[in-house]
């Protein structure tokens, strides 16, 4: 049975983790290679690499990093932040990067999204998608965000998933900045209407806490994969105990001791 | 022993060879037909779309190469899927080592397409799943899939039963990719460069 994935995200800047709340005061949780080869060994699906300075800064992905963790870890990684051409993802699916993700190139552009599926196969195209509720003319309304989170667009993430996944997406995740960093546990609702949509897995990301979060994510959410950072990296939740946890509960998880 | 890593189209191959350094394994990637021809073992990994694959095979020749090798010939994902009749993959001929159709996972089944992660393989009938525990989990990414057939070796299960693994003579093929399955995909491609 297909399981439900567990993974851990490095927000990587100069080849070291970092984590912050709310995307802002970092604070080092180490190596970015060793960091994910230590997860790769407890049992994590899948690992996201997002180089959290490059949209910002505009400065170029990090091939070296990709390359070394590739060559060390033997399970599937993402890697995201300030992609915007189809020579960026060629360079690094080919340091061996499984996928990317893309966000806001995704949002200026959306033709991009189509253009790298045709290229590389859906399979390995991530949309990412940041997401706020805020007041617009509508009301309150779940709006993309770009720049981290920092920077509103005219885009409501709702229908956004669904263009994503028709412009040929193979995967999204999705993350709240409303529960990212409060590890008040994730945006149950919003995941659950944005995965019931859609016909491509996404992951869910922002706000776990606790090992309940994931369960309710899994179940309550719809979501096909749980992501999280400071909680793994800070050892508030083990990656062993928390697959645990879900197998006792019932849910398709793998096992690796 | 000489190992060729067959050099065409296909996406990240990158990480196959770098599956093949961690376990110590040397290897040759390379479109040359006599390099091929005088490997011990050959591997066709793939990533990418069947129709222009195919087309790409065509013209450098290796789709006359591929069928007609003695060694052992281990495909991967896309790579199993061209070894197989056809696929419903922009209605492509493929290679037809395998004598069964790869066909679109149906839309109706409620299941979403691709079907990517971690499943459990069973009713292991190779020599490649020597030592994996019984339901390995390996890690699929893929919208086509081969059903079970009487080459079925390993099987897997979403929507419906389908071919993890399928093995005729010396051709030996895999639904997922064992570079990134962890240690049970790096026990597959040991198992395979341990093949006589």
């Amino acid at each position: 049975m297909l399981t439900k994935r567990i993974i851990p995200c490095l927000d990587v800047k100069d080849g070291r983790t970092v984590k912050g709340v709310n995307f802002v005061n970092l604070r080092d949780a180490g190596d970015a290679v060793e960091l994910g080869a230590m997860y790769a060994a407890q049992g994590a699906d899948e690992l996201v690499y997002l180089d959290i300075t490059a949209t910002v800064d505009g400065r170029s992905t990090f091939i070296d990093l990709v390359r070394r963790v590739a060559q060390t870890i033997n399970i599937p990684f993402t890697v995201g932040g300030g992609i915007s051409s189809i020579a960026d993802v060629s360079a690094l699916l080919h340091a061996g990067a499984d996928k990317v993700s893309i966000n806001s190139a995704a949002v200026r552009n959306p033709d991009l999204i189509n253009e790298l599926s045709l290229e590389f196969g859906s399979q390995c195209i991530v949309v990412a998608i940041d997401t706020r509720y805020i007041e617009t003319e509508n009301g309150h309304e779940h709006i993309v965000h770009t720049h981290g989170g920092r920077k509103a667009t005219e885009i409501r993430s709702i229908p956004w998933a669904k263009e994503v996944e028709e412009r040929g997406a193979g995967e999204i995740l999705l993350t709240s900045m409303d529960t990212d960093g409060t590890k008040n546990g994730f945006a149950l609702e919003l995941t659950s209407i944005i995965s019931g949509n859609a016909n491509i897995p996404v992951i869910a990301s922002g706000g776990a806490g606790n090992m309940a979060h994931f369960y309710d994510v899994f179940t309550e959410g719809k979501a096909d994969a749980g992501l999280a950072a400071s909680i793994f990296h800070f050892r508030e939740i083990d990656i062993p105990d928390l697959k645990e946890y879900l197998k006792n509960k019932d849910l398709p998880i793998r096992m690796t001791r | 022993m000489k190992t060729v890593i067959i050099k065409y189209n296909a996406g990240n191959v990158q990480s196959v060879m770098y599956a093949l350094d961690r376990i110590g394994a040397s290897y040759l990637y390379t479109d040359d037909e006599a390099e091929i021809r005088s490997a011990d073992k050959v591997i066709f990994p793939g990533v990418g779309e069947a129709s222009t694959t195919m087309s790409y095979l065509r013209n450098v020749g290796l789709d006359k190469v591929i069928p007609s090798l003695k060694q052992p010939v281990f495909g991967t994902c896309v790579g199993m899927q061209l070894m197989c009749r056809f696929s419903e993959e922009n209605n492509t001929e493929c290679m037809g080592i395998f004598d069964v159709d790869v066909k679109r996972f149906p839309a109706d089944a409620g299941l979403k397409v691709p079907h990517m992660g971690w499943n459990n393989i069973s009713g292991y009938q190779s020599p490649l799943t020597a030592g994996l525990p019984d339901n390995a989990y390996v890690y699929f990414v893929h919208s086509y899939a081969a059903p079970v057939c009487e080459y079925t070796v390993a099987m897997c299960d979403y929507a419906l039963p389908f071919s993890a693994m399928l093995h005729k003579d010396n051709f030996y093929a895999a639904q997922f990719h064992c570079e990134i399955s962890g240690n049970a995909g790096q026990q597959i491609l040991e198992n395979f460069l341990k093949l006589q």
